[in-house]
């Protein structure tokens, strides 16, 4: 059986199936978008193996929600 | 120590055959796993398994961001990655991503690349019920459609931009390579009953915040389809940042994985042999690796991009997603370089890796050529290095001979 881990998404708690990605965890939260782009266009993952850079989320510079495992307790931001 | 760059099949296949002549080997991987691309998530999947049972130690989620080649060093960033490390021989295969060629309504979110939005599936992202189109270019785009169905999702379409009779030419080719065949022919199974479109493409996407539809092009035919999910890649282009950073191949770096996996692993066998100097075993090799080029010798010649490909992006359609250049403004530029200069074309986060290659294909262009940090670091990891023999630190800002 696949374990749980809660998250946090912009402030709500979310239970999502522990080792998926924080951008899988978001789009399960209903983001469909995780970024403003510079001409105010609302972005979401494309790649989704790390080269694109449009999953970037939370303050701390170039975090790829596709690259990144969710854990316990995370907090996840989108920009 | 070995240092190899990458865990993916060529990876891995280097650090496994590097250890089994008795060396030391380090793997420094991006990934939160090991497996690449073609084996993310699956634990189970025999070589990965076999890998991860070896006890190689792995550095997962860590990237290389800058390196010297005489210095032998590697500078690393990411969560729990080590200062610098040193190595003896390094072994380079941090494999291939998708091309990506522009398109009005790319940018909208729900379109993905083909192997991206596997990527996104297999990385939990649900797809059970959801309408999905794929597109663009090559074997690839079965493979996704096969993973999909698996998982739920109603495949509507399969649009191959290469016109019928390559792709036939392409399935008679593969008959002639036995492992293949088979694989082919297990793939064919999977996803039979889903419509495959040749000389067809994805012509626009459509969407109000999030895509809805996609109109498709088929030589005089014109249609739209609703759908969830895009999933869009026209083949694969070789990450050869890391290599070009580091001088290319030389007596102490070797190379491997450039897309097809066969080809991956026995380059990745390759390249671990001659590291760890049996280059007797490397050389016993050659025939198999001969075998795997021709195959992707017939891959390329079968999925050659059509010309009709390079009028999709019109004026207004973003070119640089990064920093948000549009087509048009890049329209007059002879290279890359005057473009990133004047507009910031490649200049953003992806540093050139989603649009080079596109403006390359639709413009016509080369590259700029690499300069480090070839990811986007932390200044903590650039700033340290490990002192040499005789205790001494290199000048804090040296960079690697041009």
């Amino acid at each position: 059986m696949t374990e749980s881990v809660r998250v946090r998404i912009n402030g709500g708690w979310f239970l999502v199936p522990e080792g998926i990605s924080v951008a899988a965890a978001l789009i399960r939260s209903g983001e469909d978008a995780f970024r403003t782009s510079v001409r105010g266009e609302r972005r979401g993952p494309l790649c989704g193996m790390g080269i694109c850079f449009e999953c970037r989320v939370n303050a701390r510079a170039h975090v790829r929600a596709c690259q990144t495992a969710v854990r316990e307790g995370m907090e996840i931001r989108t920009r | 120590m070995i240092a190899v760059v990458g865990a993916g099949p060529a990876g891995m296949a280097a650090a496994l055959r590097a250890r089994e002549c008795g060396a030391e080997v380090v793997v420094v991987d991006d990934n939160p796993a090991p497996g690449g691309q073609i084996w993310r998530g699956v634990a189970g999947q025999k070589e990965v398994a076999r890998f991860r049972g070896s006890g190689i130690r792995v550095l997962s989620g860590v990237r290389v961001v800058a390196g010297d080649p005489v210095r032998r060093e590697l500078r690393l960033d990411g969560e729990g990655a080590p200062g610098p490390i040193r190595y003896d021989k390094l072994v380079i295969a941090t494999g291939a991503r998708e091309l990506f060629l522009p398109f009005p309504g790319w940018t909208l979110p729900g379109v993905f690349g083909a192997g991206g939005l596997q990527a996104m599936a297999k990385s939990g992202m649900p797809v059970k019920g959801k309408s999905v189109v794929i597109a663009g270019t090559g074997p690839l785009l079965v493979a996704v459609a096969a993973s999909l169905r698996e998982r739920g999702a109603r495949v509507k379409l399969v649009a191959e931009q290469a016109a019928a009779a390559k792709v036939a030419g392409f399935a008679a080719a593969v008959g002639r390579f036995p492992a293949k065949a088979a694989r082919g022919l297990g793939l064919a199974w999977k996803v039979a009953g889903i419509p495959f479109a040749a000389g067809c493409w994805v012509e626009a996407a459509h969407g109000d915040g999030r895509l809805s539809r996609v109109t498709l092009r088929r030589g005089s035919e014109v249609w739209e389809e609703d759908c969830d999910y895009a999933g869009v890649g026209y083949g694969l282009r070789a990450n050869t940042e890391l290599a070009e950073l580091m001088g290319g191949p030389s007596e102490d770096v070797f190379v491997a994985g450039t897309g097809d996996v066969d080809l991956s692993w026995v380059e990745g066998e390759i390249a671990g042999f001659s590291a760890a100097g049996r280059l007797d075993r490397a050389k016993a090799l050659e025939g198999r690796r001969a075998e795997a080029r021709r195959f992707a010798a017939e891959l390329d010649r079968a999925f050659a991009l059509r010309d009709e490909l390079r009028g999709l992006a019109v004026d207004d359609t973003v070119v640089c997603r990064c920093e948000d250049v549009v087509c048009g403004r890049l329209r007059g530029f002879p290279s890359f370089r005057a473009a990133k200069l004047h507009t910031r074309c490649g200049m953003g986060a992806c540093q050139g890796r989603v649009c080079g290659p596109a403006a390359g294909f639709l413009l016509g262009w080369g590259d700029t050529g690499v300069r480090p940090p070839v990811f986007p670091a932390e200044v903590a990891a650039l700033l340290k290095t490990t002192p040499d023999p005789d205790g001494s630190f290199p000048c804090p800002t040296s960079l690697p001979p041009a």
